[in-house]
């Protein structure tokens, strides 16, 4: 059948509290959240005011460089406030929820007839289309383009990631429509689908390309399965949607109301309960943590270890997470010889060898901390980036190139192609401790802003 | 340990902006990070980081370079014995260890303190006017500086090239990860052009002068190095007395048998005799991934195919040398290991590092035999190779780019017949 991408590098990071492949529904959240801040590239603009009643589906803010991209509502209930941060920046519009399911009715539309206009505006009005991406740029994707091909991951690599065989259950046929009406936006190269190899999850999926890969994270980020299966090049552009948010499109399609379902995987060492759960976009953290309560030296994450957002005990799950991190904060100094760099360190992960951790069989997991275990420093170290970054791109050069602000060398060394969660693990593995997505972030602003 | 870290937060205000001793906040920090790594944690990004640090990788490559500083020690010890005949060649091991060990660090652990003092009296000095904490690099460097040096070099030139090396190789550029030299190698090629008188002749084994001058010298002894004999014979003629003579000691059983040269029982830099010992921090090197192997082992290839090549030519005595001898005289191995795997010298791209190091061992042996007044060709080439490192790199990644560029025309014709 399809065929079958060997990658060789790249890293699992052996966190302790994988989510069991059991699944609950999660408790019902008294407040829901959608941030601003999750999509980026989004200026938004307020369509309702504090009091406002609202229904699953009714418009919150639009995008004001594309005033046709909605951000709705996940729930019903009562606009309790907007959270703005400095220089009035909207943060989050809270939602207190009143727990009658009520939702605006869109039309239902059969994705096989249904043209490129009508599932457009369906996903457009529902809020659905904020849950595409597009690269270059790693942004929210703009209606208005035409991309020349729409890819999905299949999997999810990263660490303490749900299982999508669990996100993903009883769930294959509205996928599949979800897969059909996405075939209308897309262009000559049609949807893309990249699979484990060896999982039959996707078998029966008509209508997409199915491609298998094997190897560790980041294989399941689709930035890396695009650059392997089609690799994108300077003028173009392409989509990418969450596998999870195409089912949520199938959903819409066929019954005509917005239900913007999470399956999250709830995990990390601090987490009491580790399993996933299922829940709806923007619910409290609270609601997904089985009770943990030390939220003092506890880091909250929503989303995964390596690019998730520190949401705090209080904070929210992002609108495109699909994970709930607990893990221990890292805020005490250690001393040299028993947990510092000094330190035998029999229970530091490292993929560097100078711990001796990799001699220890790879089912071996660890508790990690969010400490630094060091110092920001100068680029010293080289040859660190490569193993962990399976892109033909030369990363250190990139990243170079970017610290620079040197434009025509980014164009060249290949920043269309990437996103900040590329290089998650090159950060992660950074002797240097240098910040490496928010370099690459800000590279693709300068870039976007320069080519206007 | 709660309450070391109490005294240190207790004392801490006197080196903030504003206390008494804000001068000194670069020691502060430096000491305080030294003993624990900070509390601080990850924000924006990755959440979880590596264990690894820039304290424990240099730690890690100073604890390489352990065997040959310990074994350096004592070979300079006995080399001076040797030299005023307390032992002989033919019974080397006669000689209680600490004697050696003791007469050798007489010499060198001055050399250790003077490199250390200098060199990061320097880094401080510069961190505090950039308002930067103190970075790791010179820890490395202070330490390969001695190692490189012969035994009687004067301890104010040590300081000096230790100052031009600091200051001129690294802190005009930006300090630590933005040099183009090797710090190390610049303070050894600043003695070698600077001092050239004083840095020839008798200052590779302790007091020969003064040994000769009272008569002790043992004949024969001239207190050259291997490459200082062998150079001697470029220029003469295959069957020429002197010429077989050296070549002689080059035999089995000669002073710089192949044994004595690979064990490190000859004259020489403090740490660079001894092939063994280097190698055994070659493989600590390896093992922890630190080192880039495919440096060293591009680098010794590189020599080895040279000096394969001036067996073939045969033109003078010293072309005959077998390759595998070459590589294990001189400084080639230390250079090989410690030296031209600085990654911040070295070619950046794994691609690169081949060509790097391989020509960096190829030009070694080339620049030792063609131009006997270098005898050290490794320095002249590992410097020469850093100063190509970026252009290396800079075709390497040519490659990648206009393979990239092919591909994005290739997608555009095919959109436009489309």
């Amino acid at each position: 059948m399809s065929r079958t991408i060997r990658i060789r590098k790249g890293a699992n990071i052996r966190l302790k509290g994988r989510p069991s492949s059991s699944i609950v529904d999660a408790p019902k959240a008294a407040v829901y959240a959608v941030q601003p801040p999750d999509f980026t590239g989004v200026i938004p603009k307020l369509r309702v005011k504090e009091g406002d009643a609202v229904k699953a589906g009714s418009p919150l803010f639009f995008s004001k460089d594309n005033p046709s991209v909605l951000f709705t509502s996940p729930t019903s209930g009562v606009v309790k406030s907007v959270v703005r941060g400095e220089k009035r920046k909207i943060l989050a519009v809270l939602i207190e929820a009143n727990q009658r399911g009520e939702a605006e009715s869109f039309a239902t539309l059969d994705p096989k007839t249904a043209d490129r206009t009508a599932i457009l505006g369906a996903m457009l009005n529902s809020g659905l289309f904020a849950f595409v991406q597009q690269r270059p740029f790693a942004i929210a994707a703009d209606p208005a383009d035409h991309p020349r091909s729409i890819h999905i991951s299949g999997f999810n690599s990263a660490p303490l990631a749900p299982e999508m065989s669990v996100v993903l259950e009883g769930r294959m046929a509205d996928f599949q429509t979800g897969i059909y009406a996405l075939g209308h936006l897309a262009g000559m190269q049609g949807v893309h689908i990249g699979v484990r190899s060896g999982d039959r999850l996707f078998a029966d999926i008509k209508g997409a390309e199915l491609t298998q890969f094997e190897g560790p994270h980041p294989t399941g980020n689709v930035g890396v399965q695009i650059h392997h299966a089609a690799p994108l090049n300077k003028g173009e552009t392409l989509w990418t949607m969450h596998a999870e948010d195409v089912a949520n499109l199938g959903v819409l399609l066929s019954q005509g109301s917005y239900q913007p379902t999470r399956v999250v995987g709830a995990g990390g060492s601090e987490h009491p309960k580790p399993q996933h759960m299922r829940t709806l976009v923007g619910s409290a953290l609270s609601t997904l943590v089985a009770g943990h309560s030390d939220t003092e030296n506890t880091r909250y994450i929503s989303g995964d270890p390596l690019t998730g957002t520190d949401a705090g005990a209080a904070g929210y799950l992002g609108s495109l997470h699909h994970q709930v991190c607990l893990l221990p904060e890292g805020n005490q100094p250690k001393f040299l010889l028993t947990d510092g760099w000094l330190s035998p360190g029999l229970n530091k992960f490292s993929l560097s060898r100078s711990y001796p951790t990799w001699l220890m069989p790879k089912s071996k997991e660890f508790t990690m901390d969010t400490n630094s275990n060091g110092e920001e420093r100068a680029f010293v170290v080289t040859g660190q980036y490569e193993p962990v970054f399976p892109f033909d791109i030369y990363p250190v050069q990139l990243i170079k190139s970017i610290m620079a602000n040197d434009i025509d060398g980014m164009e060249k060394l290949g920043i269309y192609e990437v996103a900040p969660e590329d290089f998650a693990l090159c950060e992660y593995a950074c002797t240097s401790k240098i910040a490496v997505q928010k370099v690459v972030r800000d590279g693709l602003d300068m870039l976007k802003k320069e080519l206007g | 340990m709660k309450a070391l870290h109490n005294i240190l937060d207790s004392i801490r205000p006197h080196f903030e902006e504003g206390g008494k001793l804000s001068k000194l906040w670069v020691v502060y920090d430096s000491l305080e990070t030294f003993a624990f790594t900070p509390g601080h944690t990850n924000k924006n990004g990755v959440h979880v980081r590596d264990g690894v640090d820039l304290k424990r990788t240099m730690f890690l490559v100073i604890l390489a370079l352990v065997p040959a500083l310990l074994f350096g020690t004592w070979n300079q010890g006995h080399q001076y014995l040797l030299s005023i005949g307390d032992i002989s060649l033919a019974d080397p091991w006669n000689h209680m260890i600490w004697d050696k060990l003791l007469i050798g660090a007489w010499k060198v652990l001055p050399l250790v303190v003077v490199s250390y003092g200098v060199g990061l009296g320097i880094e401080f000095l510069f961190a505090g006017m950039r308002n930067h904490s103190i970075n790791e690099g010179f820890l490395v460097s202070g330490m390969l500086i001695p190692l490189i040096m012969p035994i009687d070099v004067p301890l104010w030139m040590v300081a000096v090239a230790v100052a031009f090396a600091v200051i001129i190789a690294k802190e005009v550029f930006g300090g630590t990860g933005m040099n183009i030299l090797n710090v190390a190698l610049t303070a050894r090629a600043f003695l070698f052009f600077a001092y050239p008188k004083q840095l020839s002749g008798e200052i590779w084994i302790h007091e020969v002068a003064t040994s000769k001058a009272d008569g002790l010298l043992v004949d024969g002894y001239t207190g050259a190095t291997a490459l200082g004999h062998l150079a001697s014979t470029v220029g003469k003629p295959m069957m020429d007395a002197d010429v077989t003579t050296v070549m002689g000691m080059f035999q089995p059983g000669g002073m710089f048998s192949f044994s004595n040269a690979f064990l490190g029982l000859i004259p020489g830099s403090i740490g660079e005799t001894s092939a063994l010992a280097i190698l055994i921090g070659a493989a600590l090197l390896i093992w922890t991934g630190i080192g880039s192997w495919k440096v060293m082992s591009s680098f010794l290839a590189g020599g080895l195919v040279m000096a394969f090549l001036f067996n073939l030519m045969g033109m003078n005595a010293y072309m005959t040398l077998p390759p595998i001898h070459q590589v294990v005289m001189g400084g080639f191995m230390f250079g090989m290991v410690f030296m031209a795997t600085d990654p911040v010298s070295a070619s950046q791209t794994e691609r690169g590092k081949w060509i790097y190091g391989f020509l960096g061992g190829f030009l070694s042996i080339m620049i030792r035999v063609f131009n006997p007044a270098y005898p050290e060709g490794v320095m002249m080439a590992i410097l020469f190779m850093n100063v190509m490192a970026p252009l290396i790199d800079h075709y390497v990644i040519q490659g990648n780019v206009s393979k990239r560029e092919k591909r994005a025309t290739l997608a555009a014709e095919l959109r436009a017949t489309a």
